[in-house]
Order: C-alpha cells, then structure tokens, then sequence
C-alpha cells in the first residue's frame, strides 16, 4: 500500500512503518475555516473504528474526527497545542493528528484511494 | 394601541401586498382545534395610568427595606447602590441591546464584559473570569459539572455550611445527571472535618466563605486536602462585598470560585434577576461554561473585543456543549461593574469595613439581651443568633414591630432542629438608630 | 469631494472620528485611591474576621462619578440596540421594551423586597406572581406552571427533568433514554439532554420542511422518553402535524417538549395546550418585551401538562384559602427539586406582567398577528429576488431563506450579513437553523412601523442588486462605517486574553 486513503469524513489516512497517521483533508480544513484548538487522544490509548479519535474547534464549529481504523495511539502530534493553524496550513503535512498502530491493516484497503475521493468530492459529498 | 405602530390602512395594504384578505389565512397550517374561536377570557388592554394604578397597588401591599430596619440576609443583601449605576444600564443602548453576536457594533457590551471579567477574577484572585451565569446558585451546580468533567469522577461533597439553597440546586441536577451528592449536616459552628470527606472518587469539595451561617472559613488546609487526592476545591460565596475585606479563595488554593454578586449594582427584587460569578484557572479554560468575552484586533489593527471560544457553547457544540446556558445575567452584570469601577479598590475596602463595623456593633448590642447569643466565632456582615424561642414567630412578630429582623434558619433548614436561630445581616444601610430600633423590638418579642 | 469609498478624509489627531469616540478600558483610566462613591470611614472595631482579612491589594481601579459617566456613556455609543434599529433576528424576536415596565420594576414595593423577608410581608409580590401565572395559564391553555427557572434554557432543563421524574416514578428512567430532536432545533435543546443523560436521536423534517408523523413515528420506540419540538419551528413555519406526533408519542408512552421560543407567533391566536404539548418553556426576554440587556437576564417560565404537574420544582404557589404562599419545600411533594436559588426573576415578571396587561387578550392577539403579517409581508417583498428553501409558502413570525440567491456573487450569507451593518441595520439571524445552508432567518416583530417595514425591504433589495452586480467588495470589505471592522476571532481563539493585563 502507498499513499493516502480517504474516508467519507474527509479524514485521511497514510501509513507509514508499521503505523497508521490520520487527519483531515484539505477539504475539510477549508469547511472548518480558521482552526483555533484541536483536542487530541492520550497516546496508549485504544479506539475503535468509528469511535471518537478526536475533536477539532474553528471559532465557528467543533468538528468529531472519528476512526477510520481501530488500533491504539502511538504518538499524537503536540505541536498543534501551540500552533493549531498547522492543519488549515498543511492538513496532510505538519497539520496531521494522531499515529495510530492499526489492528487490522487490511481494513484500510476499504478506503477510498485518491481517485475515489477526488470523484466522491466532486459528486458533492 | 400603544405599542403597535401598523394603522388599519397599513395592514389592509400589507394584506393586499400579501394577497390575503385575511390575515388569519396566514395561519393556515395551524389545526382549527387550536385556534381560539375569539379573545381570552382575560381583560382588555389598559393605558398607561391603569397598569400603574393596579400594579402600584400590588407593590403597596409589600413591606419594602427601606421602610424598616433591615436586618435581611442568606444569600442576597441590601447595599446602597449609586444614583448613576441604574441611570446607565437604563441608555438604550445598554438596555435594548441584544447578545454581541455581531461584534462590530457590539463593542460598547462586549468591553464592558471584558472589564467585568478581569474585575471578578481580581476580586476572586483568580486567573480568569466568565461573562456571568444566572446566579450563585446555578453558578454552583455548575462549577461541580466542571469538576466532574475535568477529574472525570461524578461525587460532589458538599460543606456543612453551603447556602441551603445552593445544596439543593446541586443536588437537583446531581439527581437527574445521575451523580453523587454528598451532604454533610448543618454546620452552624463550622466545625466539620471536610478533609476527612475526601478520597479518590471525590471530584469535588464544594465550602461556602462566608458561610450561610456568617462563619469565615480557612480554605488552605482544604485546598490542599482535596489536591491531594486530585480534586477540586469549589469555593463559594453569598456576599460578594465580602471579597473587599476578606482573604479570596484564589488565594487559599481554590480551583473554582462562585458567588452571588447581587451586592453590588442589582436591587433585592423579590429574588432576581441576580448575578453569578464563575472563575477559575486558566488550565480549565476550555472546560469553563457561560459565555467568555476576549481581546483581539479589527482589520485596521486596532484593539477591540469578541465573544470567544465559543465552540464550548451550546449554540455550536450543541450536545457536548460545557452547559446548555444561552442567556447570561449581561445587564446585571453591568450593573455590578458599573458599581464597583465607582467603588474601585479604596471604596470598596472601606464599604466593606463599614459593613464589618455595623455587624460588630450590632452583635455588641445583642449580647447585651440575655438568653440570646451569637455563635459565630468569625463573621464578615452576618452572624447566627441563638434565641431562647422559636425563631420563624419571633420574625413574624418583629415584622409587625415594623422590623425585618433576619431568615429564621428553619426557613431554609426547615427539619435540622434549628428552629431558635436567627441569620442576622447588617450592610452599611443600617443606622446605629436601625441597630438600636432591633435591639428594643427583639427585646419586646422575647 | 469623496467620490472614493475608501476615502475616509485625514487621519485624526485623537483617534476618534467626531461623535465616534475611542474609549480604553477601566484600567488605564482609573486609579486605586480614586473612588466615586462617598463613605464615611466606620469608627474601628475589634475585628471578627478571624485572622482572614485580605493581605494583599486588589488591584481594582477606581472612577470619580464623571469618568464613570463619561465611560460608560463613550461605551454605550458603540452599541446597536432595538431603541435605535430594527433588529431583523429570526427567533430572538426583538420587540419594542416599554419603558412602563422599567418604571413600574423600580416601584420600591417590588424593587426593594427580600425573598426570604416573612411571606407575610410580601403578600403583594404572590399576588403578582400569581396574575403572571394566569395570564401564562391562560394563553398556553396549561394547568400549571413553573416560573422559577431563570431562562429559556434553563426552562428545557425544568421541562425535561420532570419529564425524568415522570419516567422515574413510572419505573422506566433506566429504559428511557432517547429523546427526538429535529436537526434545525436551537443548540440548547440537545445540550440540555446531554446534561440529564438522555441521548438525542435526531428525527428529519420533509422537503416541506416539518417533520411528518410518519418520520415521528419511525423514530419512536420503547426506548423513546420525549420528543423536542420548537413550534412554531426554527424554519418560520407552523409544525402542522404536531397533533398527530402527538398522539404517537404518548401512545408510545413519551412526552413532549416544546420549545416556546416562538410563541410571539400564536399568543392569544392558538394555544399549546391543544397540541398535546407536557412541557413548554416561554422566554418572557423574547414574547413578554422584558429587554434583553446585552445578553440577559432572562426568564423561561415552564408550563406543565397534568399528568407532569405534581413533579413542578419548588418554590410554587400554593393557596390556603385566602392566603397565598409559595411552598419552598419539596418534602411531602413529588417535586423534582429546586432549579435556582430563591424564587424566581421577580423583577422580569414585573415587566412581563406590564406588558400583558398593557397589551390584555386584544392586545396580545393583535401584536400576534401584527407579527405573522410583517413577517409575511417581508416574504412577498423579498421573495423574487432572495431565495427560500421550502419553496414560497406563508410563514409564522419569521421568514426562513438560504443563500443559493448568492451563489455565483462571491458573496457569503456572512458578507452580506455585514454590509447590512454599514446600511444600518443589525443583521438578521445568520447559520441558524443549522438544516438550510447559508442560511437567513428574518422576523421583524409587530413593533416595525410598515415605514420601517419599506425602508429595510429597500436597503435589502439594493444589496441584493449590488452583490448581483458584482460589487463584492462593499460586502468582503465590511463592515467600514461600524466602531469597529471586522474582528479577528481565530486570533482570539488562539491565544485567548480574556483580562486585562498591564502591558
């Protein structure tokens, strides 16, 4: 697998080693507008596949990112405490939230690849 | 009528632009079972002499502060407030105005919330403040929320000496959000071991200073208790002109602070609209309830304020929102500012020894009276008395003396076997001749 | 001349631009020693304080009565209000605030008198909360009601805690623990059935833009405690199948909030009662006139059904004969316990009550109605030119429309929302109700004169015109003519200052 996947929250998911790092696209930073705090899971912790990974605030909105996968945090990126602009600069990049080490690698392969989700963007969703 | 500016001709030409030739054929949508066949079985409206006259009536019927000596406490208290402060909250502007969801033209409101926020955290000597919440009480109830929230256990203790009513604010919603109360009895000599409350499944202590029954409490020990076990020290207060002459609990090691700030700037009013004061740490920021006003800068540069952080709030966190609190307490919130920037530090320090010296007088005086007794220790402007009779008749008969002489404890603690002590309050609107008058008049009930 | 809407003329000397004048905050105009309020120092005591006296200063600055006035006065100029504009906000209902009713609140009898003074004393204040109480009674059709909790939200967490005493006493809190809320209810609604454990199931309005029976009855179950409804809904428009959602909820053996927030729709034109409602808050800031003072006080009366009547948190009125008393114990009762300390918002009832009787059943119908006429006779003068999501039908007291008129302009609902600003006008409601995308909700209330009706209606439709034609800028760039330009509030959330600090 190489690459990005894309769920239908507009989260994506790219592995790297032997763990999974997860955020937000740049569709959905851009729907967020200016994101002012991101609330981030404890690393050890364990999480389900679609439970609540993390929340993420704009001066508007409180958005739930929600696991793609299930697994256990690894390392959650503690930048963003001082520096939440990160994810509308560079969502994929330095704006990523949280490594997570993947139970079952091949659910990732249920994920829309970058084409699937250029079309699923473009279709409106 | 007076309040309805369209004439008949405005609305048959709104109706003809419309095009209905009745308007109840805008209600359509409305089921005909609903709909009423005609007016209320209620009066017509009146002009303005006759609202007057009737409500006039009513308000004559009561016996108001100023026209006895005034003894009345527990949880709001009559100061004198400046002829200026109900004069400004009165400009339109400060009066119509609505929420500063549009800050642009919002700045009058949303600078003096700023300056209201920084002037509670400095009298609570806390490090922030938010724009106020209903009152002390839903302050209270609120505060533990926070606790349980932040240490993530759901087991409030509450003092002894916390305000009746605020103890049942608490444990009203504790019941229907499924958490733990626990209350400890009555303390009138503040004499509870709260320490020994404390363990691991406490997210907080909940202790009031002063106290219902006027009892100043030492905080530190207790802050430093509950820190142990990683819990909160939520401390209280009635009396907000307390905070001019008395330790805060910010000093004392309090992780939240809340309070009745009805004292300053905000008249009794029969019970509200009051003012709750809420402030804690800035590590809890984001677990803080109620509106929160910040500083920033408009797009030329200059300074200017906002309503902040408002995805804690219910209008976009909408379920795991902090609280579902939408309406603060913003004039009355004003009014307190307003009141305490006249006040400032030197006036206020003196109200509040003024206060002190009224209540030490009058607590020299009663002692003089056999068989009734303070039991307070320690009080700011308010002491228990203990009286050799019921106290609730011995009120009611003082009343008809022409003297409000205080809240008989029975009335908040109706079954606690208090039944013979008096809370007795006394602000700087009382007079030596006030002092003297409940003197005579408790001597003739007793 | 300044033909160049940039051109604001030479920079100012002070800061301020004529009437338009700069204010610092309290703490860099006051001083500690400075106070405006005279005292004489009291003769010394022997201290009781108990070794607590504040050691330390407070750092509180102080104002002589002339810098307060001249303060407070420079700060009020910064603010819009009702007094001085229409505001056009969908579900606030900004009415006219009579000043008969500020007058009548300071009367010394209602003013200056203790809650806990003996009620013996104020039998006066009863008697008023009791005429308060029956006109409430009267209008919604109910047969009790709450007047303790302090507003609309604080009115849903009553309504929904004896909703759960209701369920406790029947056994079946443990299994009820749904509640159905429409997606285009107000935040508060699921935050206050967050806070009492319930689980909000959100139930779909049809493109018609109420919820059917059908949807209703889907989503009902054994597991279902109580359905929330605001009606009329946040949409503008009347809930017409409430009766029939009604029934199916009750036969599923759930109750049923509703959110009052907009009876200034159908006071004293139709009433709650009849629509099988158990529970319904009314905010008297909202439908009463009593003034909404920058953000609050409030006050959210509570009117109960029969079967929910004997949970009714305490203080309540009760009569003995001839005497009346409020009952502040709730031993003995099935009360669901006390709300907020003390009795209520006295003071706001005092106002709410003016304005009733002011107004009294002609009146109340009248400015009902007043409200639903304006309100459609802003529908028919905007309707072809902005665009409303469930097609063009009559609206309640609120016209709801979204923003696909704006599409292709350039020009967000927030834009636009802000170069109303400069026209004048507060703008209307914005984002809410949360189902329609862009969206602006409108509700004049029945206190616009048809002048003022006409003037907003023009300035509406040259900004329409104006975002058309492509003239985004006058709408990106403002709002230019307010106290301030638009504020930076990711910056504000980012490094919060939320006190003053020496610098």
């Amino acid at each position: 697998m190489s690459g990005e996947r894309y769920t239908k929250d507009h989260d994506f998911v790219r592995v790297e080693g032997d763990a999974a790092v997860i955020g937000i696209t740049d569709f959905a930073q851009s729907q967020l507008g200016d994101i002012v705090f991101v609330e981030l899971p404890t690393p050890g912790q364990r999480v389900s596949r679609g439970g609540q990974l993390a929340t993420i605030e704009s001066v508007k909105a409180a958005s739930e990112v929600y696991a793609p996968l299930s697994g256990e945090v690894v390392e959650v990126n503690a930048a963003l405490e001082a520096t939440p602009a990160r994810v509308n600069e560079d969502p994929l990049g330095e704006g990523w939230l949280v490594r997570l080490r993947v139970d079952v690698p091949a659910e990732l392969e249920e994920l829309m690849d970058e084409d699937a989700y250029r079309a699923f963007l473009e279709s409106g969703g | 009528m007076r309040y309805l500016p369209l004439t008949q001709e405005d609305r048959a030409q709104m109706r003809a632009a419309i095009g209905v030739s009745d308007v109840d054929a805008l209600y359509a949508d409305v089921p005909a079972d609903l709909r009423l066949d005609g007016p209320l079985d209620l009066p017509r409206g009146k002009s303005e002499i006759e609202v007057e006259r009737l409500l006039g009536a009513m308000a004559q019927r009561n016996l108001s502060a100023s026209r006895a000596p005034f003894f009345v406490g527990a949880g709001a208290y009559k100061h004198h407030i400046p002829a200026s402060v109900d004069h400004l909250i009165q400009r339109s502007e400060f009066l119509t105005s609505y929420t500063p969801y549009q800050p642009e033209i919002s700045q009058g409101t949303l600078q003096y919330l700023f300056e209201f926020q920084t002037q509670v955290a400095m009298l609570t000597g806390m490090e922030i403040a938010n724009a106020s919440m209903y009152d002390g009480s839903t302050a209270c109830a609120e505060a533990a929320l926070m606790a349980h929230r932040i240490t993530k256990r759901r087991k409030a203790v509450l003092s002894g000496g916390l305000h009746p009513h605020y103890a049942e604010v608490l444990r009203t919603i504790s019941h229907f959000a499924s958490d733990e109360v626990v209350s400890l009895a009555p303390d009138v000599l503040a004499h509870e071991d709260l320490a020994a409350t404390i363990d691991e499944s406490v997210s907080c202590l909940v202790v009031q200073t002063p106290d219902v029954f006027g009892n100043l409490r030492d905080l530190t020990p207790l802050a430093e208790a509950c820190h142990r076990h990683g819990a909160l020290l939520i401390a209280v207060f009635t009396e907000a002109v307390s905070l001019g002459l008395v330790t805060p609990p910010g000093e004392m090691g309090a992780d939240i602070v809340v309070g009745e700030g009805q004292s300053l700037g905000n008249p009794l009013s029969f019970g509200g609209p009051y003012l709750g004061l809420f402030a804690t740490r800035l590590s809890y920021l984001r677990q803080t309830p109620g509106r929160l006003c910040g500083e920033t800068v408009d797009a030329d540069g200059r300074r200017g304020y906002v309503a902040t952080l408002s995805a804690r709030e219910q209008h976009i966190r909408r379920d795991k929102a902090t609280s579902n609190i939408c309406t603060n307490s913003n004039l009355c919130a004003l009014a307190f500012s307003i009141h305490l920037s006249l006040l400032g530090e030197a006036g206020l320090r003196r109200l509040a020894r003024v206060n002190h010296a009224n209540a030490v007088d009058l607590a020299e005086r009663l002692a003089r009276i056999p068989g009734v007794e303070t039991l307070n220790e320690s009080f700011f402007n308010e002491f228990t008395l203990r009286l050799p009779c019921d106290a609730a008749r011995l009120v009611e008969n003082m009343a008809e003396a022409g003297v409000l002489a205080g809240v008989p404890v029975s009335r908040l603690l109706p079954d606690a076997g208090l039944d013979d002590l008096l809370l007795v309050a006394s602000t700087e609107v009382n007079t030596p001749q006030d002092r003297e008058a409940f003197v005579a008049a408790l001597r003739g009930a007793l | 001349m300044l033909d160049h809407p940039e051109d604001f003329g030479p920079e100012t000397f002070s800061g301020n631009r004529g009437l338009d004048q700069e204010e610092p905050p309290i703490f860099e105009i006051g001083r500690p020693e400075t106070t405006g309020v005279d005292m004489d120092e009291p003769p010394p005591v022997a201290s009781r304080l108990g070794g607590l006296e504040r050691k330390r200063p407070i750092g509180l600055p102080g104002l002589s009565e002339p810098e307060a006035m001249r303060h407070y006065v420079r700060l009020s100029r910064k603010n819009y209000s009702i007094d001085a504009g229409l505001y056009p906000l969908g579900s606030c209902t900004m009415k006219h605030n009579p000043r008969l009713n500020e007058k009548i609140a300071r009367v010394e009898g209602f003013a200056d008198v203790h809650p806990l003074q003996p009620q013996s004393t104020a039998p006066g204040a009863l008697a008023l909360m009791e005429e308060l109480a029956r006109w409430l009674l009267e209008l919604t059709g109910m047969s009790t009601i709450a007047l303790s909790p302090k507003a609309g939200a604080h009115g849903e967490l009553c309504g929904l805690m004896a909703i759960k005493a209701a369920l406790e006493a029947r056994g079946e809190a443990a299994t009820r623990k749904t509640i159905l809320i429409p997606q285009s209810a107000h935040g508060t609604n699921p935050a206050s059935a967050a806070l009492l454990g319930f689980q909000a199931r959100v139930i779909e309005a049809g493109a018609d833009g109420v919820v059917s029976e059908e949807a209703a009855a889907a989503a009902l179950g054994p597991d279902v405690a109580a359905i929330m409804l605001t009606n009329p809904n946040t949409c503008g428009l009347f809930e017409r199948n409430v009766v029939g959602i009604a029934r199916r909820v009750r036969e599923a053996g759930g109750y049923f909030y509703c959110d009052g927030a907009n009876f200034n729709a159908i006071a004293g034109v139709a009433r709650p009662a009849e629509m099988g409602v158990d529970a319904m808050h009314l905010n008297l800031h909202k439908t009463f006139s009593t003034p909404h003072g920058g953000g609050g006080p409030g006050s959210g009366p509570v009117v109960l059904s029969e079967r929910l009547a004997p949970f009714a948190p305490v203080p309540f009125l009760a009569r003995d004969g001839e005497t009346l008393r409020l009952v502040e114990q709730r031993q003995g009762t099935q009360s669901l316990g006390r709300l907020t300390a003390f009795h209520g918002q006295f003071g706001t009832f005092v106002r709410a009550l003016a304005y009733i009787l002011s107004h009294g059943s002609d009146g109340l119908a009248q400015a009902s109605r007043d409200a639903v006429l304006s309100a459609n006779y802003l529908r028919v003068a905007l309707r072809d030119v902005m665009t409303q999501p469930f097609g063009d039908r009559a609206c309640m007291h609120e016209v709801l429309f979204d923003d696909a008129f704006l599409e292709g302009t350039g020009v967000t609902t927030l834009d636009f929302a802000k170069a109303m600003i400069d026209e004048g006008y507060h703008p209307m409601t914005i984002y809410f109700p949360l189902v329609v995308h862009g969206a602006m909700l409108i509700e004049p209330t029945e206190s616009e004169s048809k002048r003022s009706l006409d003037l907003f209606v023009a300035t509406m439709r040259a900004l329409v015109a104006s975002a058309k034609r492509g003239e985004t800028r006058r709408f990106t760039g403002a709002p230019r003519y307010a106290p301030r330009r638009r504020l930076d509030e990711a910056a504000a959330a980012r490094k919060p200052v939320l006190r003053w600090s020496a610098a």
